[in-house]
């Protein structure tokens, strides 16, 4: 239809020849290559130093001779970091700043050597070790007397020191033994140490070769978790040779699924569990990153083995982990657990926790690829309220803008933004626009002009700004790793800077991979150079974290510090949990899509980032309206729920699929709307006790081994489960219900089974299989409005599940849904419901917060009682009825 | 009605006391000295239960005016408007859904009151359509009048033509037989020539042959002693045949059909063929006509085409068309005949070219004769053609009128006056051409070939009122979609004009176009002043 289509990433994105396999990649080649050759480090303990901070040693090896430096830093909350780098590089290698939440405290550790050849060090209450062994150079992770992991027990442990290019030093490096294989040209092409080529693209490396490796061996363990974004299983596969997970940053239109290949982001952290403990690896690197997993299963081990005694030591499964980075330095941080709960906690100690979301973005998004003009936004905005449909947000793609160029409206099609923001304003409800990390190359273009001005732009090799294809045609990348740069960023969201724009508009940052169409593998040359001199390649898989960062901070300085922002992001690096949401980027309308949005979530979920979605429908192509309907029904019930499709699809607004359909969508966004008392208090949870909202069931039951796998139902918070129904024509679903002394109740049925089994549930077209598990407490919303903000003054209802006990627990968050009070003022409310010997208690869960609200429990469900009641009574301290209080009324 | 009316001066008079929520019609169900009864029957619950803000009845009738069950109906009265049943949900929710304001008596906003304004505009507008429905109906009767006497017309004329027809076909019959009888001695005569000519040539080549073999002879025989001998022969090694470069003598003894030599006579018969292709005159060069001379050239009737011509000509006929298309107005008309696709027009025939052949092999010209019989013939051939179209053109004119006579143009045939006619909307970057029941395409403003956003495909309004909307199908394909169509709404209106055209899914366009015929019948007398329903 118009120039973009043209230089779209959809005519070239599905071809999978684009992007890079493992044997493309000349660091995995070399990694491989010598790794084979096992030259093996060896720690000079005669080296040790205790700094205050941490334990340092050289590691060396007999080819490299020049010694490495090691660094072990003991860190509150049960972490163990290790660091190893160059002692003098060259130059400075890469460490990512930016992401630990603040300098991370660290503990003394004790070292108690032990015998000759190694060492110990141990946390002060000695229940965690790491016990350095000399030669070869290892480091156990000895928790209660178990070795839980080994650090380098396989000695991939690669480091390339940085070298003078090759022309500067080709005298010297004459006599330097392992140069001589690398001097062919056929080799120098094979290891591409100064120079790679794919496809018509040569990357120049001036560094030269700089990449780094480790192995993990976690000992007992069959089930790793994390290291997004792939379109895969939650539980990590093995993967074969030249089948690595790979953390790369890229723009994959229509991603094909049940693919290890990189997509929009990475978090490159691995969750491990085993019955009785949960560890994490954190490997914190900002380049491209490839991870290989081999899991050798316990019984393997057992069957070879003769005596009982020998069984038991040897017939341990065990989890091998292979992390290889192109560049940076090693910095490992070990999370020990040892429960799931822990983990998240430690995790999340380091990078942060989800931001608290403004309320209205808990509820749906309505998005289109792209609605037209103010008119068009008018009449989808009103046949929400003329179906009947709860909205919150409507949403501009790219279309909206002068040409491309954010922060601009279109001025015919959009003539009068804030008429339209006032428009949705009177039905509390907000909007959402685009803004992308490429400013089009227009001097006329203020942001473009300003900009340029002020090199705030990556620049090329050659040291000019970088130019590259995208949406607005060619255009420069702000280089948002600056301070500066994401400084001036920020501003550029006043209101008095943003024309048209008002308080109820939010931002999407996409495209920020960074995506530029004619690039490598669809993104930004390795060799471009940003802020600090650092190579692209040293930082590319952070970038997209840069501009979300710098897009919240905008909209909190337009507040004045007051509002918290909602911003959603594509790209996205460990730590982005703390600027807002992520979603799983281009997608396909097809049960499969669905399907995998459960494991993508996830898999998120697990690595911190807990608001997170898949665009409902699936962005590419047609939904048929029963995967429509079923994609609504398994969105309501995700974190981030958003419908969104792309241009040359037809047009899918609730109910342009008959009535009956449009009831059903209808219901299943109502169903949503019910429960946002529960989704609020479970995010009010992520942020303050770092707990996913949305978790595996290995997660809430970690001692039950059936539970490590199951990937097609989980639990919102822990207390509901839920199995979308992801097959067409369903009429039947098994869902596993789980744990052998739990309750579990259908929370429309009120149907009631034993835990520790699987059920068949006959599905309609309008169920959604959803459970409420015993002992538990679940604040809803008894009425539905048009949107949160409609909702504010709605009573509450309680539904109370009782576990085999007859008890159950719950806890529900209030604040203004909006700002930052509830953190500066602690104008928040947090209850704790108790139901125990038929007595339902309301109390206090923490005396900092005080919030005055109107709104009343209305409604109280329980579930479970033996007896019928024979009286309800309420009862209230000091008869004086606080901001919240009940009206009971049982119905069972 | 009747009933809201004997209600009116009681309203007036005092407000009837009735549940917050509850609309005059429905207030005797709420009747405060009993309890009350869910309207579904569902339940009967103390009177002091409705409103109070919990919800007993499953229909939702006890919270009418409230927020609290799921699926009430709140009635805003609207005094001054139009009475309003909003979803009871939005009672209270900070959003002013009626314009007396009343849904939000506690939500801690103040409403305005914009029932007097929104009653003022709206009968302006009532007024305003009413009035354009009047005009429009009035046209429309007239258009379908109009139609009625077209359609006449044209039946009448089918008639005209049916009947001419047949004695065209007869005609065309007739000059057939004639054509195919002047053809005949025309045949024989050019025949006749051509094998005179045939002849002529046949015998100026042997002769030819003959002297050329002559010559040779005369040069091969070096000792001149009236035969070719071997030896003779064999000076000539361009003529060796088993590929060594040189006649051996056998080879030569061979080619004198193993003899030893050979007259002038048997040299020219019999060996002068088989060698002619490879001897070499000694005396260079000679003009040898190659064996594989020029077919005959005759003159022909038809021009023969040059591969590359074609193509020309096509050009042309494009650049033709777009330049009918510019000017020519009164030929647009004549070709624009209802219900006739707009053809394309024949490649412009060529007058033949006299042919001037430069070669001597040349036909002659036709005897005296001939040329009138050809002459004859070809009178009697462009007769006959000229009657053959004509008949195709009546055959045309025919299946045109027919198809305009049974087109469905509506009920009473109110849209046939749009068959002829295209209409246009210029918009920011596009002009859209709207020809009804013909096509629809849009094309960019500042210049570049038009797309096809589909051609007529059916009436596409719903059951009840299919003549609301018309469907074109089968545009121009997307790139990555489907094909354009574009779907036609007819609104009412004074004008016929094209009002908008948008484009709500992608290739998917939406038109609306005002006609007087898509004016439905006003009611019969316009209402007084106010309407008595908007208390």
């Amino acid at each position: 239809m118009d120039a973009a289509e043209k230089i779209s990433v959809e005519d070239e994105a599905v071809d999978k020849k684009i992007f890079k396999d493992c044997s493309k990649i000349a660091f995995y080649r070399r990694q491989k290559q010598r790794l084979s050759k096992k030259s093996t480090y060896r720690a000079l303990l005669d080296s040790v130093t205790e700094g205050k901070e941490s334990t340092r040693f050289q590691i060396i090896n007999e080819a490299a001779k020049v010694p490495l430096l090691a660094e072990v830093y003991g860190i509150e909350g049960n972490i163990f970091r290790l660091k190893i780098n160059e002692e003098a590089p060259l130059k400075p290698r890469y460490e990512v700043p930016d992401v630990l939440t603040s300098k991370p405290s660290t503990v003394r550790l004790i070292s108690c050597s032990g015998d000759t050849g190694s060492l110990v060090l141990a946390n002060g209450k000695g229940d965690l070790k790491c016990h350095i062994t000399a030669n070869p150079f290892k480091i156990d992770l000895v928790s209660e007397e178990e070795v839980v992991m080994s650090i380098n027990s396989l000695g991939q442990l690669y480091f390339e020191q940085l070298q003078i290019p090759p022309k500067q030093s080709r005298a010297t490096k004459e006599n330097e033994e392992d140069t001589s294989d690398d001097t062919t040209q056929e080799n120098q092409e094979e290891l591409g140490l100064w120079e790679e080529k794919f496809r018509n693209f040569v990357d120049v490396k001036d560094n030269g070769p700089a990449s780094i490796g480790l192995d993990f061996s976690l000992h007992g363990f069959e089930h790793v978790y994390g290291i997004p974004q792939h379109a895969e299983s939650h539980q990590l596969k093995n993967t074969s040779d030249g089948d690595a997970y790979r953390l790369y940053n890229l723009d994959v239109y229509g991603y094909k699924i049940h693919d290890k290949m990189g997509i929009y982001g990475s978090v490159p952290y691995l969750l491990a569990h085993k019955l009785g403990r949960t560890l994490g690896i954190f490997w914190l690197n900002a380049s491209e990153t490839l991870v290989e997993i081999n899991t050798e299963p316990a019984v393997k081990y057992a069957l070879t083995q003769m005596g009982p005694v020998a069984a038991k030591e040897k017939g341990r499964s065990q989890t091998d982990v292979h992390w290889m980075s192109e560049s940076g330095i090693i910095d490992v941080f070990l999370l020990t657990g040892p429960t799931p709960s822990d983990v998240f906690k430690q995790y999340s100690y380091l990078t942060g926790t989800q931001a608290m979301p403004p309320l209205f973005s808990l509820g749906y998004h309505q998005c289109r690829w792209n609605y037209k003009d103010e008119h068009d936004v008018k009449a989808v905005d009103a046949g929400f309220d003329e179906h009947d449909i709860p909205y919150d947000v409507m949403w501009l793609d790219i279309e909206h803008t002068e040409g491309k160029r954010y922060f601009t409206w279109d001025k015919k099609r959009f003539p009068n933004p804030k008429r339209m923001q006032e428009l949705l304003r009177s039905k509390k409800r907000k909007l959402v626009v685009i803004s992308d990390p490429h400013i089009k190359i227009d001097p006329d273009y203020l942001v473009y002009a300003k900009a340029k001005e002020q090199g705030f732009f990556v620049r090329n090799h050659e040291g000019g700004d970088f130019e590259g294809v995208c949406w607005p045609g060619l255009s420069s990348y702000l280089d948002f790793t600056s301070p500066k740069v994401r400084e001036w960023y920020s501003s550029l969201f006043a209101f008095s800077v943003y024309q048209g724009s008002t308080d109820i508009l939010y931002i999407w940052n996409d495209m920020n991979e960074p995506s530029v169409f004619r690039g490598p593998e669809l993104t930004m040359q390795k060799n471009a150079i940003h802020h600090g001199n650092w190579e692209h390649r040293e930082l590319h898989n952070i970038y997209g974290f840069y501009q979300q960062m710098a897009t919240a901070e905008g909209l909190i300085q337009r507040s004045k510090g007051k509002e918290r922002p909602f911003v959603l992001t594509r790209s996205f690096f460990a730590g982005s949990q703390k600027y807002g949401a992520v979603w799983t980027g281009d997608n396909t309308a097809e049960w499969s899509y669905l399907k995998i949005s459960i494991p993508m979530l996830l898999t998120l979920s697990v690595t911190g980032i807990s608001f997170c979605g898949a665009d409902v429908g699936g962005f590419i192509g047609n939904p048929e309206a029963e995967l429509l309907v079923r994609w609504y029904q398994a969105g309501a019930y995700q974190p981030f729920f958003r419908g969104h499709a792309t241009k040359n699809t037809k047009r899918r607004e609730p109910w342009l699929f008959g009535e009956e359909h449009t009831r059903l969508i209808q219901e299943a966004i109502r169903e949503r709307y019910a429960l946002l008392p529960y989704w609020y208090s479970l995010f009010y949870s992520a942020h303050v006790a770092s707990q996913p909202v949305m978790r595996p069931l290995w997660v809430e039951f970690p001692d039950e081994l059936e539970t490590f796998s199951v990937e097609d139902e989980y639990m919102l918070g822990s207390a509901l489960l839920v199995h979308p129904v992801t097959e067409p024509k369903a009429t039947v679903v098994d869902v596993f219900l789980p744990g052998s002394s739990e309750v579990w109740y259908d929370s429309k049925t009120f149907a009631h089974w034993e835990g520790a089994c699987t059920v068949k549930i006959p599905v309609a077209l309008d169920t959604i299989p959803v459970f409420q598990r015993g002992g538990s407490v679940v604040p809803i919303k008894t009425t539905i409005g048009r949107s949160t903000g409609c909702m504010t003054d709605s009573p509450y209802g309680l539904w109370v599940a009782l576990s085999t006990k007859g008890s159950a627990v719950g806890e529900f968050y209030l604040d203004d849904g909006h700002s930052f009070q509830y953190l500066h003022q602690k104008q928040f409310l947090h209850r704790k419901f108790s139901f125990t010997s038929g007595v339902l208690i309301n109390s206090c869960a923490d005396k900092r917060g005080h919030y005055p609200s109107k709104c009343v429990v209305e409604q109280i469900l329980v579930l479970g009682l033996k007896k019928h009641p024979s009286s309800v009574t309420s009862h209230s301290p000091d008869g004086k009825l606080d901001g919240f209080w009940i009206t009971a009324q049982f119905l069972t | 009605m009747l009933l809201v009316l004997l209600l009116l001066p009681m309203c007036w008079a005092v407000e009837v006391k009735r549940p917050r929520g509850v609309s005059l019609t429905n207030h005797h169900f709420y009747d405060e000295s009993k309890p009350f009864t869910c309207l579904d029957g569902s339940a009967s619950v103390p009177f002091d239960q409705v409103n109070d803000d919990y919800c007993d009845c499953k229909d939702g009738s006890d919270e009418p005016g409230t927020a609290a069950c799921p699926n009430g109906s709140f009635h805003c009265t609207n005094t001054g408007y139009k009475p309003l049943y909003i979803s009871s949900r939005w009672v209270n929710d900070g959003v002013c859904d009626c314009c007396d304001g009343t849904d939000e008596y506690n939500s801690g906003i103040v409403c305005e009151n914009t029932c007097k304004e929104k009653g003022r505009k709206e009968r302006e507008t009532l007024q305003q359509m009413a009035e354009v429905t009047r005009e429009g109906f009035r046209l429309k009767k007239i258009l379908i009048e109009d139609w009625k006497r077209a359609r006449e017309e044209k039946q009448k004329k089918l008639t005209e033509l049916q009947a001419g027809k047949k004695s065209l076909e007869d005609q065309v019959e007739l000059l057939r037989t004639l054509k195919e009888e002047a053809e005949k001695p025309e045949k024989e005569a050019k025949d006749q020539h051509r094998k005179l000519w045939e002849e002529q040539l046949a015998a100026s080549k042997a002769q030819r042959e003959q002297e050329l073999a002559t010559s040779a002879f005369q040069e091969l025989d070096d000792d001149m002693d009236g035969a070719v001998s071997v030896a003779e022969l064999q000076t000539h090694p361009e003529l060796d045949t088993d590929g060594d470069g040189a006649l051996s003598e056998g080879e030569a003894q061979t080619l004198l059909g193993g003899d030893t030599q050979t007259d002038a006579a048997s040299f020219s018969d019999r060996i002068w063929a088989a060698i002619r292709d490879k001897y070499r005159s000694e005396v260079l060069p000679t003009d040898l006509p190659s064996p594989s001379a020029p077919a005959l050239t005759e003159p022909k009737e038809e021009q023969p085409l040059g591969p590359s011509q074609p193509a020309e000509e096509e050009d042309e006929e494009e650049e033709e068309t777009e330049e009918e298309e510019g000017g020519e107005e009164g030929e647009d008309e004549d070709s624009q005949v209802p219900g006739e696709q707009p053809k394309e027009t024949p490649p412009p025939v060529v007058p033949p070219q006299t042919v001037s052949p430069t070669e001597e092999d040349k036909m002659p010209p036709y005897d005296e004769q001939t040329q009138a019989f050809i002459n004859a013939a070809q009178e009697a051939r462009n007769k006959f053609e000229e009657a053959e179209r004509s008949l195709k053109d009546v055959e045309e004119s025919i299946r045109n009128l027919e198809q305009e006579i049974s087109f469905d143009f509506g009920p009473n045939g109110e849209f046939a006056y749009l068959y002829s006619q295209c209409y246009e909307l210029t918009t920011n970057e596009y002009v859209y051409r709207l020809c009804p029941f013909k096509l629809v395409s849009q094309k960019p403003k500042l210049g570049g070939s038009p797309t096809s956003l589909g051609t007529w495909g059916s009436w596409a309004g719903p059951d009840h009122d299919k003549f609301s909307a018309m469907k074109y199908e089968q545009g121009t394909g997307c790139w990555q979609g489907p094909n354009r169509s574009t779907t036609v709404r007819l609104l009412c209106g004074k004008e016929t004009v094209v009002t908008s055209t948008t484009e709500p899914s992608r290739c998917e366009y939406l038109m609306e176009l005002m006609t007087p015929a898509a004016c439905p019948e006003p009611p019969p007398e316009p209402p007084a002043s106010g309407n008595r329903d908007e208390l």
